[in-house]
């Protein structure tokens, strides 16, 4: 019985609970949109921000001691040198997925007309397979999105050409397809300038080349100075920032938890293990803004997802309680005929739930729609879709239904049956 | 010795200054057809809404088959009224979206068990067999009215209450619901009816008159309302 009026007052009232549903669609398609967005958007934040460069520089322990002391920060030249062979390890660690691109680096010095100039040795681009059977591409041209070439990029192989920065291009007035010959203790090689560069910064001063013929030249085969890594992260938190002054002072929990979850701190620590006498180091300015950033747009997305439970929330009540109000004689006359207040409260918000739960599984795949206009809007590419946010929305939508339905159940337990069945 | 079904004694029902119902002692036996008549604002409708346990008086107890109503909270005033009033309005009040049975099955569901089989023969009872799947729109207003009696009588409650239950008929509707009356009392059911019909008032076995919310008359089967009137200018004069 109970079942059948519920079913015949769905019915008879369609109207008001196509509203009441239509109302629970918009909420609930914004509330899962914006989750959505809000737990995919680190990823797409993130990736975003790679256009800013590496997030984290690995190089030898003493390296960074003395880095760390004399506040030397990419500069100078070290004579401690990390192996090339290990560059590639690091996609063998925990969050190795996470990294998207990495690139070693050799720094050296170099004559070239009488002076000398700093010369860097890189992958200008990467492609292999690793162990793993992963196909990997990578190399500086991805973590130097920003600059301007005049040109060409070298490729992978590109030994016997270089890049130059503008500043040093034009001090020496060398222009693209120039001949040029660099001078290293007693290895001298001849170059064609490929490409010109203008990073904006100390590099426009530098001499870009293959790392194999870096090392030829500077006679230090297998060898590397830094290796910049660009990973995708998840914001600091108290845990994080405890773990990145000591990880040995966590207690086992917190170390499980702070190594399997994607801080900088811990990529750094796993970097360390796989990378022989390396040591990790977030680049600090850029890890701090992914995160104030990150923050931010969550704070925003979660003040969506609130104030559009709270206007589902009137809403509904408005229209339930409307719906209430409207049919007090029917439920007055249920009352009389010894129906419970609990029982009168049961059978309506059983129908609103009904209503709330059709609308809330609509409003749902409406939501994921919205999510990809987003993800295609603003990020270019799709938003995965977290399954969480069903448990999430359907919290919310029992929540936002129940407030709503308060006005309504403080009326039907108010309502007395002779106030609405003697009406001549 | 008839049992005493219902008892009011001193039962007032104050509204600020206003005495709706003033010092009422009123008892009926089990079986008894009473009708209650006076004009509007003399306390009929206070009067029955307190028998039927839907109000509580401010002064004095009501003894509804050996218990005190007065003193029952909501929850238990809605158990009793559920398991021994049955009430019969003047406009129907039925549910618009249901048949006339499932009408009466929602008494049983809220008493018991729905059971569609007990509403049928309840329906067969006032003869409403043919129109036991109509919805109320398709119903006349004597047919409605049946139904109401159908739904009263499904959980076999020991009073039928009746708020001007000819109020909105015609007369042969009217002549068909007082036959279901008298049938029913013949059966033994408590019937008591508020109306201002005395066409209808003066079928019943017991009549009592109210007045600015106190009893001025109750008259036997002998004497119809009209007498009864009469007997209390006299008594006035």
């Amino acid at each position: 019985m109970f079942w059948r009026m519920i079913t015949k007052t769905l019915i008879r009232q369609r109207g008001k609970m196509l509203m009441i549903a239509f109302t629970v669609v918009l909420g609930v398609s914004l509330s899962t949109a914006m989750m959505n967005v809000m737990l995919g958007v680190g990823d797409k934040v993130n990736r975003e921000l790679k256009v800013y460069g590496a997030n984290i520089t690995v190089r030898h322990k003493d390296a960074a001691l003395m880095s760390d002391l004399y506040g030397l920060e990419g500069q100078g030249v070290s004579d401690k040198f990390l192996r090339e062979d290990d560059v590639l390890k690091l996609k063998s660690i925990f969050w190795g997925f996470n990294i998207l691109d990495f690139a070693p680096m050799l720094d050296g010095r170099a004559g070239l007309n009488g002076s000398e100039v700093s010369v860097v040795g890189t992958w200008p681009e990467k492609h292999t397979t690793l162990p793993t059977g992963e196909e990997l591409h990578t190399g500086l041209k991805a973590l130097r999105t920003w600059w301007e070439i005049s040109g060409e990029w070298l490729s992978e192989n590109d030994d016997e050409s270089v890049m130059m920065g503008h500043l040093l291009a034009s001090q020496n007035n060398l222009h693209v397809g120039d001949k040029i010959t660099l001078t290293a203790g007693t290895q001298s090689a001849a170059f064609t300038v490929k490409g010109i560069y203008n990073d904006g910064g100390s590099s426009d001063s530098k001499i870009l080349m293959t790392l194999p013929a870096a090392q030829k030249l500077l006679g230090l085969p297998g060898r590397v100075s830094t290796i910049e890594v660009s990973a995708l992260t998840t914001p600091d938190n108290d845990l994080a920032r405890k773990a990145a002054q000591d990880p040995h002072s966590l207690s086992p929990d917190e170390y499980e938890t702070w190594y399997c979850t994607a801080y900088v701190s811990a990529i750094c620590h796993q970097i360390q293990e796989v990378i022989e006498d390396g040591v990790a180091k977030p680049v600090r300015q850029v890890a701090e803004s992914e995160g104030t950033i990150l923050n931010k747009t969550t704070l925003l997305m979660v003040l969506i997802t609130v104030l559009s439970s709270i206007g589902s929330a009137l809403a509904i009540s408005n229209l339930i309680t409307a719906s209430v109000i409207e049919r007090s004689q029917e439920l007055g006359l249920l009352k009389a005929l010894g129906a419970h207040n609990w029982q009168i409260v049961l059978l309506v918000l059983a129908e609103v739930m009904i209503t709330g739960i059709a609308g809330g599984i609509a409003g749902y795949f409406m939501g994921i729609g919205f999510a990809q206009v987003i993800g295609q809007t603003v990020f270019g590419s799709y938003i995965e879709i977290a399954r969480m946010v069903i448990l999430i929305v359907a919290v919310i939508l029992f929540l936002v239904t129940l407030a709503g339905s308060v006005p309504a159940i403080r009326y039907l337990t108010a309502l007395k049956p002779t106030e609405v069945l003697h009406g001549k | 010795m008839p049992k005493k079904i219902l008892e009011l004694r001193n039962v007032s029902k104050i509204y600020g200054n206003l005495k709706a119902l003033a010092d009422i002692n009123l008892s009926v036996n089990a079986g008894d057809w009473v009708s209650i008549m006076g004009p509007s604002g003399s306390g009929k409708t206070t009067m029955i809404n307190i028998i039927g346990c839907m109000d509580t008086p401010s002064v004095g107890s009501v003894m509804l088959d050996g218990t005190d109503i007065s003193k029952e909270n909501a929850a238990s005033l809605t158990r009793i009224r559920r398991d021994k009033i049955g009430l019969i309005f003047q406009q129907f009040h039925l549910i618009s979206y249901l048949s006339a049975v499932e009408n009466v099955m929602v008494a049983q569901y809220y008493h018991s068990m729905p059971d569609e089989e007990e509403a049928l023969e309840a329906l067969a009872k006032v003869g409403l067999s043919d129109r036991a799947h109509h919805l109320p729109a398709q119903l006349s207003g004597g047919e409605q009215q049946r139904v109401c009696i159908a739904r009263a009588l499904i959980n076999s409650p020991q009073i039928l209450l009746g708020d001007e239950p000819t109020g909105n008929l015609d007369e042969e509707n009217e002549g068909i619901v007082v036959d279901i009356f008298r049938r029913l009392h013949d059966e033994g059911v408590t019937i008591i009816v508020v109306t201002h019909d005395p066409e209808v008032g003066d079928v019943a076995q017991r009549k009592i008159i109210l007045e600015h919310g106190r009893v001025v008359g109750d008259v036997d089967q002998s004497a119809t309302f009209g007498e009864a009137l009469r007997l209390k200018g006299k008594h006035d004069a």
